[in-house]
């Protein structure tokens, strides 16, 4: 087992924190793989991915994990009801094309659900339509708005009361910083609207 | 190539069934009854590291070697070897000619012990679940518990998928390459038409030929030819000849073979014919028609119902005779289950024959597939 954890994305290394050792595991959007290598090497984690990308998926098989081409949209509706400890949707919910149905399928799979997305209630993004009156493009954002593949952006609060209004319960909230880093504010709270650049919530079931 | 002849091939050859017969689909009970195989390889101490190999319809056990009656390469000598994928260093390789076949495993041309003459059409009709049933009887046979892989392309994928439905505790790995859990009404249609060009053969006899000492080598040679265009792409055949005429300046306005193509596929016919029985090809193209592993199990998700298998499904962007469509049905069904599934799709322009042939992209995808597979086993690198 190799336990180090520098070499992963830090937002990828807070999800990795949530999972509880030697759970099951479907990365939703899994890339290349590198938050499922990492839980598999560190945690013993049993996971599968799903990934748009063929080139991403083959990257992942030939890696040894165990990936299949697919869409967050379409391909949810297989999985069978509790077949996975967690479901994890990173930095993918906002290109997707029903939000809310994929979040729906991901309770339903999965006993947790964890997300993390861009907030776009983050005071740049703010500030960039109010003074610029332009399409806000940063860092954590960087496509124009006619060739974005993010369609259904939200804010923190946004998200906070679908899962609410979904009757799902945030065990755990992380409100990031542009660089994926934990910031000392309540997640769910006002500050974190307008000061974190992403988050991370841990659902279940209420 | 006659029965007696086959029992001179390298490999081993065993009898099974002997006591406890094969009771087939068809309900016939199959015993003693001689099956062919070749193994590459060396099994480890606890029998840990085989591989079974499962070949396609006009496949047979000589998979990485010179073949005994052709000379040529054997069909997946990129795939088998020392450091290949299938890398012989480290797994046990095993492939069985499969049940009804011609090459040593009983089939339509062997010697019926109740008349004492070739089974011609007395032969009973098999299935793919009665040759995986053989192979089970196989690897019982050879002490192994449970194959660390089964792999396979084409109806070499539909025993894959056999295997791991029927006994998913005997296979830690399923590898169905360019396959399908079901035969297509268009792939019945194909298979339909090239037995026809063999029944139609006045040198069929009814499926007598040997007892009369002749074949259908014209109605197999374009059964052969029919398939044949349906294992490539329009892309590669276009590549291959284009309109190119076949050693002539200019159309002769006859029917002699002017294009290129043609005379290409005429070679595959008669090549073929030297190799291969048409009776075995009656059989064996029927046995992939009865193929429908949800109509066996009620459903696809059902055959695979808590299954511990790891599965690596793989198909080909060009393939239209197992399109990904079908690969990807298998990993809804997999998905369905639960089960946990790799599906890879691999971009390739060769069409059906690119699991036979040069891909990079697949060759590294199934030995990282294994290569994970492997540790998660904890099977050690000797």
């Amino acid at each position: 087992m190799n336990g180090s954890t520098s070499s992963i994305r830090v937002d990828l290394q807070l999800i990795a924190e949530m999972v509880e050792p030697s759970s099951r595991v479907l990365d939703v959007g899994c890339g290349d793989g590198e938050l499922l290598q990492h839980l598999w090497k560190t945690k013993g984690v049993d996971g599968r991915g799903i990934e748009l990308s063929q080139a991403g998926v083959n990257a992942c098989v030939r890696n040894g994990l165990s990936v299949i081409q697919g869409d967050a949209d379409t391909d949810l509706k297989d999985y069978p009801s509790d077949a996975f400890d967690y479901v994890i949707l990173s930095q993918t919910l906002q290109a997707t094309w029903n939000p809310r149905t994929v979040l729906d399928h991901m309770a339903r799979i999965g006993r947790r659900s964890i997300v993390s997305f861009p907030n776009f209630g983050y005071w740049r993004v703010r500030m960039s339509l109010a003074l610029n009156g332009r399409m806000p493009v940063t860092d954590n954002l960087p496509h124009h708005w006619y060739d974005t593949p993010n369609i259904h952006f939200c804010t923190i609060r946004d998200f906070v009361a679908l899962a609410e209004d979904m009757n799902l319960h945030v065990e755990r909230g992380l409100a990031l910083n542009g660089v994926g880093r934990p910031m000392g504010v309540t997640a769910t709270g006002a500050l974190a609207n307008i000061l974190a650049e992403q988050a991370v919530f841990l659902l279940r079931r209420a | 190539m006659s029965a007696t002849e086959t029992k001179s091939l390298p490999g081993q050859r065993i009898e099974l069934g002997g006591n406890g017969k094969l009771r087939l689909d068809c309900g016939v009970e199959l015993g003693p009854f001689p099956l062919a195989y070749q193994t590459y390889g060396e099994l480890n101490a606890d029998k840990s590291n085989a591989i079974m190999v499962c070949h396609a319809l006009t496949g047979d056990h000589f998979v990485a070697e010179t073949h005994p009656i052709t000379g040529k390469p054997g069909w997946w000598d990129l795939m088998v070897g020392p450091g290949k994928p299938l890398d012989t260093n480290r797994y046990f390789i095993i492939c069985a000619n499969v049940l009804g076949g011609c090459l040593g495993t009983v089939g339509p041309k062997e010697v019926d012990p109740a008349t004492g003459k070739p089974y011609g059409l007395d032969f009973p009709v098999i299935t793919i679940g009665d040759m995986v049933r053989a192979q089970r009887m196989l690897i019982d046979h050879l002490g192994i518990d449970q194959l660390f892989a089964v792999i396979g392309g084409s109806m070499g994928a539909m025993q894959v998928l056999d295997w791991a439905a029927r006994y998913p505790e005997r296979v830690f790995a399923a590898i169905p390459v360019a396959g399908a859990a079901r035969h297509s009404a268009q792939n019945i249609a194909f298979h339909e038409v090239g037995r026809q060009a063999i029944m139609a053969d006045p040198d069929w006899h009814g499926g007598d030929y040997l007892s009369h000492d002749t074949k259908p080598r014209r109605g197999l040679a374009v059964a052969r030819m029919a398939a044949h265009i349906t294992y490539l792409s329009e892309t590669a055949l276009h590549r291959k000849f284009g309109r190119n005429l076949q050693d002539r300046e200019a159309l002769t306005f006859g029917f002699d073979a002017d294009f290129q193509v043609e005379s290409y596929l005429r070679h595959q016919g008669i090549t073929f014919v030297e190799r291969f029985d048409a009776n075995s090809y009656l059989y064996i193209t029927r046995a992939m028609d009865y193929f429908d592993l949800a109509a066996e199990f009620g459903s696809l998700p059902a055959a695979f119902e808590n299954t511990p298998v790891r599965f690596c499904v793989v198909s080909f962007t060009s393939d239209w005779l197992f399109p990904t469509s079908e690969s990807r049905a298998v990993v809804h069904a997999l998905n369905a289950a639960a089960a946990n599934v790799s599906f890879v799709e691999i971009d390739s322009d060769k069409g059906h024959d690119a699991f036979l042939l040069d891909e990079p992209e697949f060759r590294e995808v199934l030995g990282g597939f294994l290569n994970g597979c492997a540790e998660h086993k904890g099977l050690n690198r000797s």
